[in-house]
């Protein structure tokens, strides 16, 4: 079984800060990290080798730096890692990162993409279902427990809006995964030196052979036109006194607007 | 063909707005200009937007393509297992239809496959619907999403809508990037505000982003489709019908049947959903101590309300995740919402655009939820708690 798991850097913190009065961000100087979901993806990627055997890939789309989390990801448990780094690639929306991603998956043929439900930082949850349908290969999304795999096809439990479904798809396929699915597990010393050791393939936009007519800014067709700091608008109205007295004049406006 | 953020030293002053506004860190300080080091930055273009003397722009030899000659505003509708539509979708419709009458001959179109789909399309008339395209066909009632993406994709190819909107739901959210990659479009996720420009058709999509500390306006200049899922609960359903008449058309041809299969579905009852109350009385940090959450859920039984909660309260156990507002839970517009001891950390301001009378108490003055409330009181949530319960209770 060949399985390939698609990670993003994000910012260390899940939310970017930003200071209030120079509306800056606030940086810790802590470094990127995985995306947390991303290692959900990872750890069952891992089992499911540990009980099948194969290869698990790591791939990620990102500046040079990224490497450093591909060989944390080796450090536990993946086998090895491509990096697509390329300026050509650089400010892609999800339609032209799933496209670079699927060039490189298409090259690997796994039998089995795992994916984080989404990433903390963009929160659009896109890139699994457009990478599987670049590949024209089912997809399951929120997935948050494998019940049974094979070399054919897999069995999983997923969340849905009002409650849970079972669902059963032949591979190759591809799942992203939420949060509950399972207990990523730390590196230890031989995985640490495993990582170091790993096989990090570079690749540009050449390697893959890419249309560069559908990577990077120029293949994305959404763009960011503005950026703004929410608008705190409503003057409130304020209410003082005594709780006593306030509790009679919120009792006053719920019957007014009720 | 690549694309660069350029810096025109002319112009720039070296006043270091745009460092401080890169999440990457591609910006550094040289010499009293800006210098960005391109094996950082991501081309969020954040920064083009600080810049205060015009000096960043973004350089790409990407060509804009000529748009196809679309009309109309699209929205897929999503059906429950017991084949009733869900909110989001008239929400839409109407929206749908307040976007098109701002355009000349846009109409509003909406895909409703499903069990008893075709006795539901009226009621997306009635919402601002001139047309719905329905179908009551077997292959939809198990909500898989390759049947859906083949009848949706097949639609848009041939009647080429200039937008397309689905409810931000998990299925949505899982369907909506599938029609997106087959057809080749941009696709904005999570939408909360949504605006059309009136010559040109483009749809103004704004999102929150970097965790919502900030909000970000995306548009898609070229291709079409524009599509973008959009949150539920951020837009009214309307209360008397907008359109009385329109066309209900049965979907041409049925999709069949993907190779993944549904092998069992487990509903888990919501409980009380505050997706849908009237009034809401939620809770933050603030509220002090666990017990005190007693007090929310009595003042909320005496007032006929549901209760919320802040993330913070799910995190520490003292509520179900069912209660949760905000980004990460659920958004929720109801008539009243009393906020206990809310800070109103933009994540849970996120979920509560949609309410239309807030009364917010928190100790801090500065406590940005004040900035959301139209009543504001500065002073401890459990003694106004108390004194609510025993006004109530006296009565």
């Amino acid at each position: 079984m060949k399985i390939a798991v698609c990670i993003k850097q994000v910012p260390s913190t899940n939310e970017v800060r930003l200071d209030p009065v120079t509306n800056t961000i606030v940086r810790d100087g802590r470094q990127s990290v995985i995306n947390p979901f991303d290692t959900y993806a990872l750890e069952q990627a891992v089992q499911i080798k540990e009980q099948l055997g194969g290869q698990v890939l790591v791939v990620s789309m990102g500046i040079p730096a990224t490497e450093r989390l591909l060989r944390d990801a080796c450090s536990r448990g993946a086998d090895r890692g491509a990096l697509l780094s390329d300026r050509a690639f650089a400010g892609a929306d999800t339609l032209a990162t799933s496209y670079a991603l699927s060039l490189w998956c298409r090259r690997e043929q796994p039998d089995l993409i795992l994916c984080g439900k989404m990433a903390v930082d963009g929160d659009t949850a896109q890139i699994g279902p457009e990478l599987a349908e670049h590949l024209g290969i089912p997809h399951i999304t929120d997935v948050c427990a494998v019940l049974s795999v094979d070399e054919k096809e897999i069995t999983v439990r997923k969340v849905t809006a009002d409650g849970f479904a079972v669902v059963r798809t032949p591979l190759p396929a591809l799942l992203t995964v939420v949060k509950d699915i399972n207990l990523p597990r730390m590196a230890t010393i031989p995985g640490v030196r495993a990582g170091q050791a790993a096989v990090i393939e570079l690749l540009t936009a050449d390697d893959l052979q890419a249309d560069r007519s559908r990577t990077g800014l120029t293949g994305s067709p959404t763009q960011v036109v503005r950026t703004f700091t929410p608008q705190r608008t409503a003057q409130a109205v304020e209410l003082t006194g005594e709780p006593a007295e306030i509790a009679h004049q919120i009792l006053d406006i719920v019957r007014e607007v009720l | 063909m690549s694309a660069y953020i350029q810096n025109d030293l002319t112009k720039c002053v070296g006043c270091g707005l745009c460092q401080g506004s890169c999440a990457s860190g591609a910006i550094a300080l040289r010499d009293g200009k800006a210098v960005i080091d391109p094996d950082r930055c991501v081309l969020c273009r954040v920064c083009l937007d600080t810049c205060p003397v015009g000096a960043l722009t973004l350089e790409s030899d990407a060509q804009a393509e000529r748009t196809a000659d679309s009309r109309g505003i699209w929205v897929f509708a999503e059906m429950d297992n017991d084949g009733q539509p869900l909110p989001v979708g008239l929400e839409l419709t109407a929206k749908a239809f307040a976007l098109a009458r701002k355009r000349e001959s846009c109409p509003v179109t909406v895909l409703l496959f499903g069990p008893s789909a075709t006795r539901q399309a009226q009621r997306f008339i009635h919402a601002g619907a001139d047309r719905v395209i329905v179908s009551d066909a077997p292959v939809f009632r198990e909500g898989l999403e390759l049947p859906f993406a083949d009848a949706v994709c097949a639609c848009i190819r041939q009647d080429r809508p200039e937008a397309v909107l689905f409810g931000a739901t998990p299925f949505g959210r899982s369907l909506a990037p599938r029609v997106a990659a087959r057809l080749g479009c941009g696709l904005t996720a999570d939408c909360t505000v949504l605006d059309i420009d009136p010559e040109t058709g483009l749809l103004l999509q704004t999102r929150p982003a970097f965790g919502g500390n900030l909000m970000a306006t995306i548009t898609c200049p070229a291709r079409r489709p524009q599509m973008a899922t959009v949150r539920p609960g951020i837009f009214q359903t309307p209360e008397s019908p907008l359109r009385e008449t329109g066309e209900i058309e049965q979907l041409r041809e049925i999709p069949a049947p993907g190779p993944v299969e549904l092998l069992e579905k487990t509903l888990v009852e919501a409980g009380e959903s505050i997706r849908d109350a009237r009034v809401i009385v939620s809770a933050g940090r603030g509220i002090g101590a666990q017990k005190n959450m007693a007090l929310v859920k009595k003042l909320a039984e005496l007032l006929g309300a549901s209760y919320g909660v802040s993330r913070p309260l799910v995190d520490m156990g003292w509520a179900d995740y069912s209660h949760q507002i905000g980004q990460t839970g659920c958004s929720v517009a109801p008539d009243l919402l009393l906020c206990f001891g809310i800070s109103g950390a933009i994540q849970h301001l996120a979920g509560i655009g949609g309410a239309k009378t807030i009364i917010a108490v928190n100790t801090d003055p500065d406590a940005p939820i004040f900035g959301a409330a139209t009543y504001k009181i500065v002073g401890d949530a459990a003694a106004v708690l108390k004194a609510l319960i025993e006004h109530l209770q006296q009565q």
